[in-house]
């Protein structure tokens, strides 16, 4: 049914929905508003999962690997501090292969202490092996939780899924969401049956075990090739989604939004709507939207943007010690690669909650478009 | 779009009076977005909290910046922070007073005493639920009746009914002048 | 090339850790003195190998093929019914 409700409270339906049998939670701002609802759901009857109230975030991953690897669908959710605290357990997830979904509603990191959005708290975690999926709406954040878990389960994937959506703008904005029915989520979504890593008696396994180099090289290059092989399982269960529920984004990967100009922006997550509306006012820019940012889109990207003038990549983290956003570099590789000649430049915007604007976003196109190799730092004036 | 900016203290509502009037909306067939300006929350620390309505899903996530419609929980916040600040041409304030404040020119202020009025009809002062009421019957945003109903499904019994009493009189008080 | 592994690395034939006859790396070997022996399992319990067995019809024995001839039990016996000896080889 089609409500105007926040999004937390969206995304704890979709989960409500998913039905993990354990969630193992720490609040924390501005994911704090997610396990309050689902406490209130389990509390309420209307989930049957078992809430485990941890004592820090560390602990919160670690029970939900422990978890996952008996076999049961397990969740978790966080922000910023929270992500950093769970940093060693997050390798450990993916690196045994569990199919754990977790919610992060992104936000900066300390310091100076700053509770507001950016995507600093994912990008530190990219190298991890956990797929990342980054929201526009607060609906695409829904349907992408319905999606994340059928991904991680798939036997082609298992591996762990951030679905990321933005502190505040998205986390704390009411707006108009559809929830699915429980029963069309059943179809979509069959309970998770796993095959690789369960706790059964009669069939005792050891999982994340010592490995000596031989051994540990060579799973660390499967775990590499298999994290880009679930790429096309993203999108197969994306088109699968867009056929039963009528909703899709892009093509699951990407989304091309009037990529047919001289210039595109590259940009992940809610900023893209303020961008939308720069693009429809203009007919020079385009936007490139990274949906899936891991495994990222090489392919993808290279067919979208290769004979683009200029491309400007906008970017919510920055990369220190590169003074530059992360993903600047990942693009121009791709543009290198396909023998492009476009002239690539960053903005790092939105840093710490700083307010991303339509002025802001017709200014720095103005400001770039005969550039190269250019990086700026958005610094908070809504006319800059 | 219409876009509204809602003024009030830490406590007083003005993050409830945006969302329920995005509710309102909504119910009418409209798109709409509520959000509050994301700050630290202090009760009795001035907070914005902000409604934008639209006939189209609304993709725009920036904040406002210059709204068409300004409400004020608290007069006292009009000697704290500029609260005209940046509204559009045409723009209407209602502001929750029993006295027509100092203002600046040009600006076109309504008054309404809120606060008694939630004293008399809730008991206690809750009064962003009658501020928008006063909103409503100024501006027509959503009518009453939509606005009624949207609170008493967010306040089920007395409170939604005394709720509904004080939204009512302040719209037609408003609306009298 | 590369090694051959599972999803995971997970180990599904466990267990085989009994595989490895730990007892070939002994230098000294515990002998056990049956009428010295009170049965109290103090012996058993400070094994860190846990491969020391109390019957009541011999008293401690220790599984040879994982004892690694450390001496602990000698060490904590109370009533001095364990010796080691050179294991000869």
């Amino acid at each position: 049914m089609k409500t105007v409700m926040e999004g937390s409270n969206a995304v704890a339906h979709a989960i409500r929905l998913c039905k993990p049998e354990v969630m193992a939670m720490f609040p924390i701002t501005p994911s704090t508003h997610i396990p309050e609802n689902l406490a209130q759901m389990v509390a309420d009857g209307d989930l049957d999962a078992k809430l485990i109230t941890v004592e820090s975030e560390f602990s919160a991953m670690s029970a939900t690997v422990g978890a996952s690897a008996t076999g049961v669908r397990a969740f978790t959710a966080t922000s910023s501090q929270g992500l950093a605290l769970m940093h060693e357990v997050v390798y450990a997830a993916a690196g045994m292969r569990l199919p754990i979904v977790t919610t992060i509603v992104n936000r900066a990191l300390s310091a100076p202490i700053n509770i507001w959005n950016d995507q600093q708290d994912t990008i530190s975690e990219r190298d991890s092996g956990w797929l990342q999926i980054y929201c526009e709406t607060n609906q695409e954040a829904v349907d992408t939780m319905i999606q994340a878990y059928k991904i991680a389960e798939d036997k082609r994937v298992l591996l762990p899924v951030f679905v990321c959506m933005d502190g505040f703008i998205l986390s704390h904005t009411y707006e108009p969401v559809d929830i699915p029915e429980q029963k069309d989520v059943d179809e979509f979504l069959p309970p998770y049956k796993p095959e690789h890593a369960f706790l059964d008696p009669d069939k005792p396994m050891t999982m994340g075990p010592f490995a000596y180099p031989k051994p540990y090289a060579a799973m660390r290059k499967e775990l590499s090739k298999d994290v880009m092989k679930a790429k096309a399982v993203v999108k197969e269960v994306h088109d699968e989604f867009a056929k039963k529920f009528g909703r899709s984004y892009g093509n699951g990967i990407i989304e091309e939004y009037k990529n047919d100009r001289p210039i595109a922006i590259v940009a992940m997550g809610s900023v893209c709507g303020t961008i939308k509306e720069v693009v429809d006012k203009r007919d020079d820019v385009g936007l490139v939207r990274v949906r899936c940012y891991r495994p990222f889109p090489k392919e993808e990207l290279a067919k979208a943007l290769k004979d683009k003038e200029n491309v400007i990549v906008f970017e919510k983290n920055v990369a220190l010690g590169l003074n530059s956003g992360a993903m600047y570099p990942e693009i121009k590789d791709v543009l290198y690669s396909a023998g492009s000649k476009a002239r690539v430049n960053n903005v790092i915007g939105g840093i710490g909650g700083i307010d991303v604007t339509k002025e802001n976003v017709e200014n720095f196109i103005e400001r770039l478009k005969d550039k190269e190799g250019v990086v700026e730092f958005l610094g908070g004036d809504p006319n800059e | 779009m219409k876009e509204i900016r809602f003024h009030g203290r830490g406590g007083q509502g003005a993050v409830t009076a945006a969302e329920v009037l995005a509710v309102a909306a909504f119910k009418e067939g409209k798109y709409s977005q509520a959000f509050p300006f994301f700050g630290v929350e202090r009760r009795g620390a001035p907070v914005m909290a902000f409604t934008r309505i639209d006939d189209e899903f609304i993709r725009l996530r920036e904040q406002v910046y210059k709204p068409n419609y300004i409400v004020v929980l608290d007069p006292t916040l009009m000697e704290v922070v500029n609260v005209f600040e940046g509204m559009r041409e045409g723009g209407v304030v209602v502001v929750n007073t029993a006295q027509m404040p100092d203002l600046p020119e040009g600006v076109d202020v309504r008054i309404v005493d809120a606060t008694k009025i939630a004293l008399e009809e809730i008991g206690k002062p809750f009064v962003n639920t009658p501020m928008l009421g006063a909103l409503i019957g100024v501006t027509g945003l959503v009518n009453i009746d939509s606005l009624v109903s949207t609170i008493k499904e967010r306040y089920p019994g007395e409170v939604g009914e005394k709720n509904a009493r004080a939204i009512k009189r302040t719209y037609e008080e408003i609306k009298e002048g | 090339m590369g090694e051959k592994v599972t999803i995971g690395g997970i180990i599904y034939d466990v267990g085989n850790s009994t595989a490895t006859k730990t007892g070939t790396w002994r230098v000294f070997k515990p002998v056990f003195d049956s009428d010295k022996c009170k049965r109290c399992g103090i012996c058993a319990k400070f094994c860190p190998e846990g491969i020391i067995e109390i019957t009541q019809e011999k008293g401690a024995q220790a599984n040879m093929d994982y004892c690694k001839g450390c001496g602990i039990c000698a060490e904590e016996c109370p009533f001095d019914a364990i010796k080691m000896e050179v294991e000869k080889k």
